[in-house]
């Protein structure tokens, strides 16, 4: 296997929640993530996905380091980057770029595409000056723009050549790892599919890393060659594509993948799951297994231990589920329907 | 909603016993000797001291304000001076009368002339910003956006003293502003105070038109809005249920704050006015040198902002759940 | 035909010019079933369901053509008979239940408020016909809940909710624009089963408007994919996903990924962007993204305007030979170098 790029080992962020009448003093803490292991390989598409609220994005921030974790380590190509200052983090930042979701709120509307792809370049410093212009015409054209479009602002583009201005921003620097968070999910699908095959197509050519972070199961497949399952700031899953897709050990990620609708009428039916309820609030989760309140298979035991991070067996290496009663890999039982509205 | 309400009046009242300690401390910390001023022009050494141990004003300053404070509850003794009932917020030597009875002598004047010219701007401007908002860029709206720019580039003193100029003195069609309690004559009372209303109404009713304006059409916007419209709820009860329960709450933050001011600025009114409310009173103390009346005054002024306040939060939280529940 | 629109056209004055929004469109739901709207952002499907419920402004937006409900002529006609089939015979589900549920009432008093004015109940009648409709969204404890805001329930609580309002007076029609968009696909999945069993039970039309063609298999027995205003392809469910005619479906379709598309083989989108409302392209007005145009011949995409052909049953508004379709569909997003630009 390839060489270790990013790995996050234990990462817990909690953000404090305050309150009180008189004096605001911290009644609490919002469990964003809760110590999850992680690695992105060189050159590897990590795909990251669960429902709202889990901490996908959070994870996204630790890992780029623009926030700093409560507990656990980050380290980049080995070297420990939890704490670490401005300075050092300084030739990281520039490795590590983000591409966000809203692509009319991520770039400054009073500035010019070129100043934008840039800015990057302008702040690290690097290349002569002279030739930062024509690497910023020369990005556009890598990710489809108009090499003319230089001196343009971002309000004369539509959402999808935003996003693209976005990717050329991240790529200024010639990043070794792009944290993508959620890059199309504000796209319409036909743009969302252009933009998709751009980031594939790059990834290809220039070997760059992804952690691809969304919330739609169908895009996280397209996209990554492993793949996270998330909930509530847990991972409950980790697999290579093939086998979370084909074989899911861990409740959740059967109950996710069998909510997704599909239009593919050719398709093998699948087995019909529906989850009760909502996701319980991060600042008090469940004790135990998280998924317990939701879980078809919960017993006594998941409320009280928390199900470990685990191979199980029969299962590929580096297919990981949390979980005490997994599904068996393969055989779908019969329909599951929890919710109550359903059964009446 | 209780638990709500407990918390804003303590929150309140902590603030109201920092102010009046503050209000305190400046006041009796001043070089001025509040005993020379009780005692007279001509002043001999022993009365002087005895003014001063009768005032309390040989005591340490923190002993003093405690028993200032304890005269607000239970009342005060002042020697030879006299006695000031509770609630005491002193006694003036000017004119030799516990603070406390003055100021009640004044304060309708001073209540009358703000609410009534509040209630006639509130409902006047909130009105006027409704119909705007629902006749967004024709002609009526345009008068109001107009009218609101000129009423809102005009100061009491001036359009005041203008209007008591041409009203009064030119044509008569008003008469001069005077103050006659409502219980011996309301008719009296009432067109005593008509004009001030009418010139403080004037002024103020252009920033609630255009505030509810201008938050009646966003909220014409809002999502919920156009549900009641889906579930075929009338255009009236849209308006006035939906759109401007959620207009109502930036309306009210500045209806909290003009009160406050309008009671604090009570001096520039009621000298435009010539009428005798506590304003003028604060004017008078000032002209006499009379400390405490000057210092109840600031005081009133302070907690008058202070209340208001606790009432504005208050009806936030009647308006919006989101706010009694979080 | 429950609903019957015919040739509804909606154009918005504004001061860039005049927006063609909705061009020329007919269909027809019938109760019971369900119409699934396609079509990307913009494409006109939420002023078409607007303009049904009669709430646009008439201020800004000219309509013409015809609505019938239950064979009334809604175009027209005068707001306050309007009011009476809003939430009556005709009621609406929004994208965002948070922002679509007043913040400063109760969920009771939402939907109590529906029933009362349509059926001139008392109070406590309307309560507790409130209660009932929460149970039977599947909202636990809804004597408890009834008396509770929106922001202290739950995403998917909410659009329950919000489906309660919708459904008190039993309308015939329920249009639901996008109802599942902002929720995670397993609320959403929870939300979909929701509205099939209650169509079950009541026999509602619904229309279901959305974007993504996964909820269209999972909801609608017809199809209408729209593109600028106007409807390019109609048919049923299985016609439409199985033999999509029109270039702009083949398009939507080789967009979307899909939990059984091959890896590694790329998505195959439909190139450029949709056009503005303003200038829309003369003929069909896909002809710009369009890459069968060409083999048409000159001025045949951008000449005539392209209808809706057959009449009835599937049908789809491209100049293209039906058996030429068939033919270059099975060959769609094949040739090499069909890259998105
Ligand atoms: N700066 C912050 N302060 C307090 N709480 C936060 C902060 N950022 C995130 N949270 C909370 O942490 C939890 C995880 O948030 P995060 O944004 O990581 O979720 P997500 O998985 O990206 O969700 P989504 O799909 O909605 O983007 C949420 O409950 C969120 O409210
Ligand atoms: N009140 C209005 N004034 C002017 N233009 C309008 C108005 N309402 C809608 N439009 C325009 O009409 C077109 C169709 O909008 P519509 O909301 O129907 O799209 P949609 O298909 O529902 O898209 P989405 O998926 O984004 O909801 C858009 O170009 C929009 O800008
Ligand atoms: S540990 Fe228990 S509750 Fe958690 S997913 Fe497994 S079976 Fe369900
Ligand atoms: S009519 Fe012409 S431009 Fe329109 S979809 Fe058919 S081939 Fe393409
Ligand atoms: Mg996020
Ligand atoms: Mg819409």
């Amino acid at each position: 296997m390839t060489e270790k790029l990013l790995e996050l080992s234990g990462v817990v962020k909690h953000f404090p929640v305050r309150g009180g009448s008189l004096i605001k003093r911290q009644i609490g803490s919002v469990h964003a993530v809760d110590g999850i292991d992680l690695v992105v390989h060189e050159g590897e598409t990590l795909g990251l996905v669960g429902e709202s609220g889990c901490g996908k994005s959070t994870t996204g921030r630790l890992a780029a380091r623009l926030l700093e974790p409560t507990g656990g380590s980050i380290s980049y190509r080995g070297q420990d980057i939890s704490h670490a200052n401005r300075r050092t983090l300084k030739p990281i930042r520039s490795e590590i770029q983000m591409i966000f979701q809203d692509p009319y709120s991520s770039l400054n509307p009073r500035h010019t595409v070129g100043s934008i792809i840039r800015g990057p370049m302008d702040i690290n410093d690097i290349n002569p000056p002279a030739g930062r212009e024509a690497r910023a015409r020369e990005l556009l054209e890598i990710v489809g723009l108009n090499p003319e479009h230089y001196n343009r602002f971002p309000h004369e583009f539509s959402g999808g050549q935003r996003q693209r201005i976005g990717v050329a921003r991240a790529l200024a620097l010639d990043p070794k790892l792009i944290i993508a968070d959620e890059p199309v999910s504000a796209l319409d699908v036909s743009i969302q599919a252009q933009v998709i095959n751009l980031l594939q197509q790059l990834q290809r050519d220039l070997g760059i890393a992804f952690l691809f972070i969304a919330h739609d199961l169908a895009v996280v497949r397209h996209f990554s060659q492993r793949v996270a399952v998330m909930y509530l700031g847990k991972v409950v899953e980790i697999a290579d594509r093939d086998s979370l897709y084909q074989r899911p050990r861990h409740p959740y990620t059967h109950a996710l993948l069998s909510a997704v609708p599909d239009a593919d009428l050719e398709a093998p039916p699948r087995e019909r799951i529906r989850l009760a309820g909502d996701v319980p609030s991060p600042i008090d989760p469940p004790s135990g297994c998280r998924f317990r309140t939701r879980c078809w298979k919960a017993q006594d035991k998941c409320a009280t231990e928390e199900p470990p991070l685990l191979r199980l067996p029969g299962n590929r290496d580096g297919h990981l589920t949390a979980c005490h009663f997994p599904e068996e890999p393969g055989v779908h039982g019969e329909d599951v329907v929890l919710d109550p509205a359903l059964q009446a | 909603m209780l638990r709500f309400l407990t918390r804003r009046v303590l929150g309140a009242l902590v603030i109201l016993l920092i102010i009046s300690a503050v209000t305190f401390f400046l006041f009796y910390a001043i070089p001025a000797d509040p005993a020379r001023l009780a005692c007279g022009k001509v002043c001999p050494p022993e009365t002087l001291e005895q003014a001063r141990h009768n005032l309390g004003i040989d005591q340490p300053l923190m002993v003093q304000f405690v028993s200032w404070l304890a005269g607000i509850f239970v009342g005060r003794d002042y020697g030879g001076l006299g006695h000031c009932p509770a609630p005491c917020l002193g006694f003036s030597f000017v004119n030799r009368a516990p603070v406390f009875e003055t100021i009640i002598d004044r304060m309708p004047v001073t209540i009358a002339l703000t609410i009534g010219a509040a209630v006639i701007f509130l409902i006047f401007g909130v009105a006027t910003g409704i119909v705007a908002a629902l006749r967004q860029g024709k002609p009526l709206d345009k008068i109001a956006s107009v009218s609101s720019l000129i009423g809102a580039s005009v100061q009491i003193y001036f359009v005041g003293t203008l209007a008591m100029y041409f009203f009064v003195y030119q044509i008569q069609v008003f008469r001069q502003p005077k103050y006659i309690p409502i219980t011996e004559d309301p008719l009296g009372w009432f067109n005593g105070l008509l004009l001030p209303w009418l010139v403080l109404a004037l002024i103020f009713t252009a920033n609630y038109t255009r505030i509810t304006r201008s938050t009646m059409v966003e909220n014409l916007n809002e999502d919920y809005v156009r549900t009641a419209r889906a579930k075929g709820m009338s255009g009236r009860s849209v308006v006035l249920r939906f759109a401007l329960r959620g207009a109502l709450t930036p309306v009210i933050t500045i209806f909290g704050v003009d009160l406050g001011t309008l009671i604090g600025g009570a001096i520039i009114t009621e000298t435009t006015f010539g009428l005798q409310g506590i304003g003028r009173l604060a004017v008078r103390a000032v002209d006499y040198s009379d400390l405490p009346t000057l210092m109840a005054t600031v005081l009133l002024a302070a907690g008058a902002i202070v209340v208001m306040n606790v009432i504005v939060d208050s009806l936030y939280a009647v308006i919006d759940p989101r706010v009694r529940l979080s | 035909m429950f609903l019957e629109v015919n040739d509804l056209t909606v154009d918005f004055h504004t001061e860039d010019g005049v927006v063609h929004a909705v061009d020329g469109l007919s269909f027809e739901v019938d109760r019971g079933s369900t119409l699934g709207i396609v079509g990307e952002s913009g494409s006109g499907k939420s002023v078409t369901n607007l303009a049904i419920l009669g709430l646009h402004n008439p201020d800004t937006a000219k309509l013409s053509g015809s609505i019938k409900l239950d064979g009334h002529e809604l175009l027209g006609a005068p707001q306050r008979e309007l009011e009476k089939l809003r939430g009556n015979k005709m009621a609406m589900i929004f994208q965002d239940p948070l922002t679509s549920l007043s913040p400063f009432h109760t969920v009771g008093q939402q939907i109590a408020e529906v029933y009362r004015k349509h059926k001139g109940v008392s109070k406590s009648v309307a309560r507790e016909r409130a209660i009932e409709m929460l149970d039977r969204v599947g909202i636990p404890q809804p004597k408890i809940r009834v008396d509770e805001y929106p922001h202290q329930f739950s995403g998917g609580m909410r659009q329950r909710a919000m489906i309660a309002m919708a459904l008190v007076c039993d309308p015939g029609l329920l249009i639901a624009d996008e109802p599942t968009t902002a929720l995670d696909v397993t609320v959403q999945a929870q939300i979909l089963d929701l509205l099939r069993d209650l169509q079950e039970q009541t026999g509602t039309a619904i229309i279901m408007i959305t974007h993504d063609l996964g909820v269209v298999a999972n909801t609608a027995h017809d199809v209408l994919v729209m593109y600028a205003g106007r409807a390019v392809e109609r048919g049923t469910m299985r016609e439409v996903l199985r033999e999509p005619r029109h270039p702009y479906t083949w398009g939507l379709l080789g967009s979307m990924p899909s939990l059984n598309h091959p890896v590694d083989v790329p998505l195959e989108p439909v190139r450029g962007t949709p056009p503005s409302l303003i200038n829309v392209p003369p003929g069909c007005p896909f002809h710009p993204r369009c890459d069968y145009a060409k083999l048409l011949g000159p001025g045949v995409c951008t000449g005539e305007r392209p209808e809706l052909s057959p009449h009835r049953g599937h049908g789809d508004a491209c100049y293209l030979p039906l058996k030429q379709k068939a033919e270059l569909r099975s060959q769609h997003g094949k040739q090499p170098g069909k890259e998105a630009s």
